[in-house]
């Protein structure tokens, strides 16, 4: 589920497009539009191979008296050749909530398929992916935010490049193609030239006003290759209310398979 | 039976190292107080009822393939002598490869998909007696395999002791007119308690949108028939009789769009008759209402059990329920679920409301409430109509 950073595979024509759009690009006659795509595409090449990760992560979410609550959550993502990644995501904390977990398999054309397990009931929910908007678990973040970040679920256009906290970004706007279900009209994203870093992301609500913002910090790489931050953090501007994302234990390439993904490995999760 | 498997596993939980970083134990401490708001229909059914209850669970990882887990429960009623009571919940140890896993031991299984009425889920006996609802369960003696493949998976049970359901006692509220009496059971199977049940299970999603299971089950009904019995003819009680029974049984939950629908359905074989019912709905979530971060979701449901004319009545016959859940989406994770049942040949109504919430981090405080409006005394609910209820519980895990 932390795959707002982890841009995942593509299939051999986009390849093949990000190519043309690359050849294009030095020839410096590529419109707006094939620029963002290209930016987008080559983030998630960048990303590509990472095979699987878990993580621990610190969810604080608070509101605008500065009240705080914590969750602890462990997380597993699998990359899929092809398909969007798998998720699974395990709630620590609050004890009341225990032993939660969110099963998620993205998928690059259509919908994602969501899977709740209740370990009072030993029950297992199929819960309806167009829900996207809602919020996850009472955070600011919404599904679509913590969803796998595949590319064909958006349309681009780069605007401008700018210094954001001392780095050359590109500056560009995303539109979800699910537009119906979506809770944005566009995102404006900051992405950094040397390594397609995520830094910033404004997003807009479907009045087209500005309602959450996201900065990402504290980058590390991992096995030589791949950036993971250490936090994010979204602030919802009509609300005033606020969540913490901080992470914790990235272990690549663990050895996670489709056997750690599926309802006999969610019913026993501890 | 159960000492034996207890021991056994009591054994191998001492054997293992518990310095080890896969030892857990917690669990919860709960009060709670049931007020009736009007007399009881029956003899000696009180009004107000106080309870204590606990939950220990400890969860042991011997390895990376192997693990312990005990989860139990005890509760000390003030008035209803048979509602205080305990059991194991859970006391199974899980071995598990890439390829199959097996359990042993005393565990839980849930089959089913529809937000009302649990038709399909048969291998746990019902805790009737902890909660009128029949939401809670009891710990079944079980070998458990599961192999899961691409294809779906395969689920084998081997169930060698029954659990007998739970009943208020007399001063209970929810009950029949006589009370039921467990020392008087009576078995179909010459081996009682000890027939071997068996069931297999294969699930699978479908087409990336649905989730599909089918069963079969083979033993005794989890559900008695109620007898009377005059054995003390000064206070004639009934008294449960268990039959062997042979179940095939559907679950399925599926996206379309925005919607999502669930249906359950078995058919049975081995009482008086054969019979099937069915269950199905949908539920249908507003995201974000009124610019606000709750969700509403709206629930429909149908019940039809073809045993309604009147062989072996069933509260669940041919009802139409509807539901509205919203979830408020606050720090304090507040919910509040409100729900109508209505049974379309009489009218018969009960509308249940349940409302949820976090105390800081480790307390959880529960309001339910349910009421039962022009019950019709041909309807076997007619037991409960006096049974009008605000409960209080409040939670605390550590």
């Amino acid at each position: 589920m932390i795959t707002l950073n982890s841009l995942s595979m593509y299939g051999l024509v986009t390849v093949l497009l990000f190519s043309q759009c690359f050849l294009i690009t030095t020839a410096s006659c590529e419109t707006a539009e094939e620029k963002g795509l290209a930016i987008a595409l080559e983030a998630d090449r960048r990303d590509d191979g990472f095979g699987d990760y878990t993580a621990d992560m610190t969810m604080t979410l608070k509101n605008r008296h500065g009240k705080e609550s914590k969750r602890l959550i462990r997380s597993k993502t699998l990359e899929v050749p092809g398909d969007g990644d798998k998720s699974l995501s395990i709630f620590d904390t609050p004890p009341d909530v225990k032993g939660t977990a969110f099963l998620s398999f993205s998928h690059k054309i259509g919908d994602d398929e969501q899977w709740l397990y209740l370990p009072a009931l030993k029950r297992v929910k199929r819960i309806n992916s167009r829900n996207k908007s809602g919020s996850f678990m009472g955070s600011e973040f919404a599904y679509e935010d913590i969803a796998s970040q595949e590319t064909e679920k958006f349309t681009y256009k780069h605007l401008r490049e700018e210094e954001y906290q001392g780095q050359l970004c590109f500056v560009g706007e995303s539109y979800p193609v699910d537009t119906k279900n979506s809770g944005y009209t566009k995102r404006i994203s900051w992405v950094d030239k040397a390594e397609y870093r995520l830094q910033k992301v404004e997003f807009y609500d479907r009045k087209n006003s500005l309602l959450k913002t996201l900065t990402v910090n504290g980058y590390r790489q991992y096995l030589d290759k791949y950036w993971r931050p250490e936090s994010m953090n979204m602030v919802n501007h009509q609300t005033g209310k606020s969540t913490t994302l901080v992470w914790d234990n990235y272990l690549f390439r663990t050895g996670l398979t489709d056997n750690d993904f599926n309802s006999t490995s969610l019913k026993r999760v501890r | 039976m159960i000492p034996a498997v207890w021991s056994c596993l009591v054994l191998t939980l001492l054997l293992l190292p518990s310095h080890a970083a896969g030892f857990e134990a917690r669990g919860d401490l709960s009060a709670q107080g049931f007020l009736f708001l009007k007399n009881g229909a029956w003899p000696h059914q009180e009004n107000q009822f106080a309870s204590l209850a606990g939950n220990l669970q400890l969860h042991h990882e011997a390895t990376n393939t192997f693990q312990f887990t005990l989860d139990a429960f005890y509760r000390i009623d003030s008035e209803d002598r048979e509602r205080t009571h305990g059991d194991l919940r859970l006391a199974e140890i899980l071995y598990f490869t890439d390829n199959w896993e097996i359990t042993l031991g005393l565990g839980r299984v849930f089959w089913g998909a529809t937000e009302f009425v649990h038709l399909v889920d048969i291998i746990n006996q019902t805790d009737q007696v902890e909660a009128p609802d029949g939401e809670e369960k009891l710990g079944q003696p079980m070998v458990h395999l599961t192999v899961p493949g691409d294809w779906g998976v395969f689920e084998a049970f081997l169930l060698p002791w029954f659990r007998e359901q739970t009943f208020p006692g007399e001063k209970g509220r929810f009950r029949t007119p006589l009370p039921v009496d467990t020392d008087q059971t009576l078995y179909e199977s010459g081996a009682e308690e000890h027939h071997t049940d068996l069931a297999i299970r294969y699930s699978t999603i479908l087409g990336d949108v649905a989730d599909f299971g089918i069963y079969y089950f083979n033993g005794t009904a989890r559900d008695p028939v109620l007898l009377f019995s005059q054995e003390n003819p000064i206070s004639p009680v009934l008294f449960p009789f268990y039959e062997q029974i042979g179940q095939i049984g559907l679950d399925l939950q599926m996206v379309a769009g925005e919607w999502l629908f669930k249906a359950e359905a078995y058919y049975r074989s081995g009482q008086s008759r054969s019979y099937g019912a069915t269950t199905f709905g949908f539920e249908y979530t507003l995201v974000g209402i009124a610019d606000t971060m709750m969700d509403l979701g709206l629930i429909g449901e149908y019940v039809y059990d073809d045993r309604d004319d009147g062989w072996l009545p069933t509260i669940y016959e041919n009802d139409l329920m509807a539901g509205l859940r919203l979830a408020i989406n606050d720090m304090d994770d507040s919910n509040i679920l409100l729900g109508v049942i209505r049974d379309i040949p009489s009218g018969s109504t009960t509308i249940a409301v349940e409302a949820s919430r976090r105390i800081g981090e480790s307390v959880r405080l529960n309001l339910d409430a349910s009421f039962f409006i022009n019950m019709d005394s041909q309807d076997p609910a007619f037991s409960f109509a006096r049974d009008d209820f605000i409960k209080l519980e409040i939670l605390y895990y550590w």
